[in-house]
Order: C-alpha cells, then structure tokens, then sequence
C-alpha cells in the first residue's frame, strides 16, 4: 500500500533511506529527487544505478548512502539490472522461496541523462518493451557532468559545453534536444512523466503513481546542476522555478502511451531569455550577434506547450 | 577501521550499510539505527563549507520546506517539528536559506568560524513591505 502524504509537514516525519555526506557537489539537484522518491514509499526498494555522477559519489569506498539494497552496474545497463532482478523476484516467489514473500518490493533504476538518452537507450528501450515491472528515472541534467561536462544528446540548444565550446565561430550545440518522454511513451509504457525537483508535491505524487503502477515507468526528472549550468549553489531551486515556470521543463504525464495530462500551469509564463540569463552555459547568448537563437528557442518552446495542450484537450 | 586495497577487493563484493539484519529500516528514525561503519552517515563533509547556515528556531514556522530541499540530509526535523542543522554532513550550499520563507529568515548563512550565539544576536529584524 503506497504511503498518504498530504502535506509537507507529515512528509517531514518520513525516515530518510538516503543518508548524508555523500560527495554529490554542494547544491546537487541530484540527492533532492532521490530523497524524494525514497521517502514517498515505504516499500522495500531494490536499486540499479548507472554510471554517472549519482552513481560515483553516493558509493566512494568504504562508505555507502543507501539504506536499500542498492547495485552498481556499468553504464548502459541499469535498465537490464533492474529487469533482472525483478525476473529472478517473480521466478524465486513463485518457487516459493522467499523468505518473506508478503512484503512488498519495488524495482527502480537510476540513470543520469548520458546513461538514458545516449548509452543505454537499447537496453531501456528492451527492458519496456519486455514490459518488467519497475521504475526508471533518468536524473537530466542536460550533460555528462561527471566526465567534465561534454554534450549528451538531452544538452538543449545554444549550451557551451567542453564538446560544444561556444566563441567565435560557434554558439555552442547546434542540435536540439532530444525528446525522450515521447519516445518512452510510443514505447506503450503504461506511465511515462516528467518531474521537477521544486515542485515536490507534483513530484511525489507522480513517484507514487509511478511506484503502484504495474509494468515499465518512465520517469525524467529536471536536475539543475551547478557545475556544468554555471550557477551559484544556493540557486538550485530557483533555476529549477524558472525552467518549469518558462515552460522549458513542463511538467505532465502520458497514461499507457497517449493520454497526456499537464500537472503543472504556470500562474505567469516567464520568458525563456530570464531562465537562461541566470545560467553561465548561456552567456554567450545575449551577445549581439546570437540573440536570435534565444527567439529561436522561445518559439519551440512555444510550440512544444501549444501541442501539449492540443494533446492534452484531444486526449490521443 | 582496515581498509582493503583495490587489488585485495573481490570482484561482486557487498558493503553493508547496517551492522544488524533489520529489514523494516524505513521506521527507525536515523538516531534509532544501528549504522555499519561503511555507512557514509558516520562520515562527515563538515570541512567542506566555507558558509553555514545558522538556525534560529524563535522565527521558525516548521514549514519543512528546508527539509525537504536539502540535498545533503542535514536538516533534523523529528515529529513535525524543525529541531535544526547536522553539521557533519551539512556542505554549505545555502539552499535551505534560500527556500526559507519567514520574515526575517530562520535560516541566514554565515561565515564558517563564526560563532553560532554570536550569529543569533545579529539576527535582523523584520522588514517591512515594500509599496
């Protein structure tokens, strides 16, 4: 039975299965979505994470953070261990032998964006197609962080990254950014939703709906990382404010592959130019002769809200 | 404690967050658990600030807003209430500082080897509403 949370006050009493003094970077948007969802269960939790900076800094010898059984599995294939281990759960329930066979245990994979969207697309894509039962949640934060900032597939439009250096010649990544909740979600899979770390009501109810779903969930969750974004540590949950209040990052969810529903409308809609400008990796944007990349992304963003709503209104 | 060097360790090899078998883990609060050594919770990050943040429970609303927030699990909130910072495993950050909603904050950040009686005299009054 999933956990009743109504406020942030009864939240509070939850006992943290994540403990501190990890080494994610002071203001890491990362350890606040994972708290989250291990706190909004209180169901025995098994865990694959891959590679990424999650994965490093919660398990540097000797120490651990997780308070749950928690794998460390390369960096394609937290997907694949989660899968597995669900299988070999179903297969040892139904011999029988499971030492306590009544407790309920939910199977989550963690990812960051170069684990979801480039190195282990396959083998998420195999894993929802098999149909196991268990939640992954890609931690986005729009580049390979841990390697020292190259661009990854999700890296949005205009980024300076060390791969996609911005200066005379170049404005820095040229693609667009890949949109992977459409892909999970023509997938078929039963769930498929995009999160943010500051709105946290939003955030556990969609990790609760996602946690007592039934098959493969998909969840992308915004994280806001001070490093490579190039912001002050203490402006985490701003930055994270104005990418779902600029609608950058709109936060809705999709039901078994087409229904679409927004979760979250912005009372007012802030410009795209006040969400980059508090951002280093977009300083070079708001010189003279790149400003119009910065009317180019407004306008797909534009677009992106317009088709959510038609979507969501049609209901296909 | 004796640590293993990366050639001693076998491949597959399991730390163990706990010293005891407890599957119902989820309600022992922190204080209540038996932690292993290989827990980073018997670690601390303390030298990592350069900033703290300094708690003072008289404007205090239990929003819990910095508790859920925190990166870093540093802020002990026990039975609805808000009892204050762990500073072994607080990094400075200054988010809970930021999200505080209560004028003057509770939380205000200051300077590492400030005292913390010293830092509560200076606490600032309330300001007044801008027209």
């Amino acid at each position: 039975m999933s956990k009743i949370i109504k406020n942030l006050k009864q939240f509070s009493t939850s006992n943290d299965r994540f403990e501190g003094a990890h080494l994610l970077c002071p203001g890491c948007a990362h350890s606040i979505i994972v708290r989250e969802l291990l706190n909004c269960t209180d169901d025995n939790l098994v865990i694959a994470n891959a590679t990424g900076c999650l994965e490093v800094c919660t398990a540097v010898y000797p120490h651990t953070s997780w308070d749950a059984s928690w794998i460390h599995i390369g960096f394609e294939n937290a997907a694949t261990a989660a899968s597995g281990a669900e299988a070999m759960y179903k297969t040892l329930k139904r011999k029988g032998r499971l030492k306590e066979p009544d407790k309920p245990v939910k199977f989550i994979a963690f990812g960051g964006d170069g684990a979801t969207y480039d190195i282990g697309f396959q083998f998420l894509s195999g894993a929802v197609e098999r149909g196991h039962d268990f939640t992954y949640v890609c931690l986005d934060n729009e580049v390979y962080a841990n390697t020292g900032g190259q661009r990854s597939s999700s890296t949005p439009r205009g980024a300076s990254t060390t791969t996609t250096p911005a200066g005379r010649v170049s404005y820095g990544k040229k693609r667009y950014k890949k949109d992977m909740v459409a892909i999970m979600a023509a997938h078929g899979a039963p769930y498929v939703a995009q999160v943010a770390p500051n709105k946290w009501k939003d955030m556990v109810k969609k990790y609760q709906k996602a946690l007592s779903t039934e098959g493969p969930v998909y969840i992308n969750a915004m994280s806001a990382c001070t490093t490579e974004w190039k912001f002050p540590a203490d402006q985490t949950i701003d930055v994270s404010d104005l990418g779902t209040d600029s609608l950058v990052f709109p936060l809705y969810e999709i039901e078994n592959g087409h229904k679409l529903t927004i979760t979250y409308r912005p009372r007012n809609i802030v410009p795209v130019r006040d969400y980059l400008g508090v951002q280093g990796r977009f300083k070079h944007l708001f010189k003279k002769e790149n400003q119009h990349i910065i009317d180019e992304m407004q306008k797909a963003v534009n677009e992106k809200w317009e088709l959510l709503q038609r979507r969501e209104e049609a209901g296909i | 404690m004796e640590f293993l060097g990366w050639d001693q360790l076998e491949a597959g090899a399991v730390i163990p967050s706990f010293e005891d078998k407890n599957s119902d883990i989820v309600k022992l609060k922190q204080e209540e658990r038996n932690y292993a050594k290989t827990n980073s919770y018997t670690a601390s990050v303390a030298d990592w600030r350069v900033f703290k943040p300094v708690f003072n429970k008289d404007v205090c609303i239990d929003c819990q807003n910095c508790w859920v927030f925190c990166p870093d699990t540093a802020i002990v909130a026990r039975d609805k209430d808000m009892l204050g910072i762990d500073y072994d495993h607080c990094k400075g950050c200054g988010i809970c500082a930021e999200v505080c909603p209560t004028n003057p904050k509770s939380l205000i950040m200051f300077f590492e080897n400030d005292d913390n009686d010293t830092a509560l005299s200076q606490w600032p009054e309330k300001k007044k509403k801008e027209k």
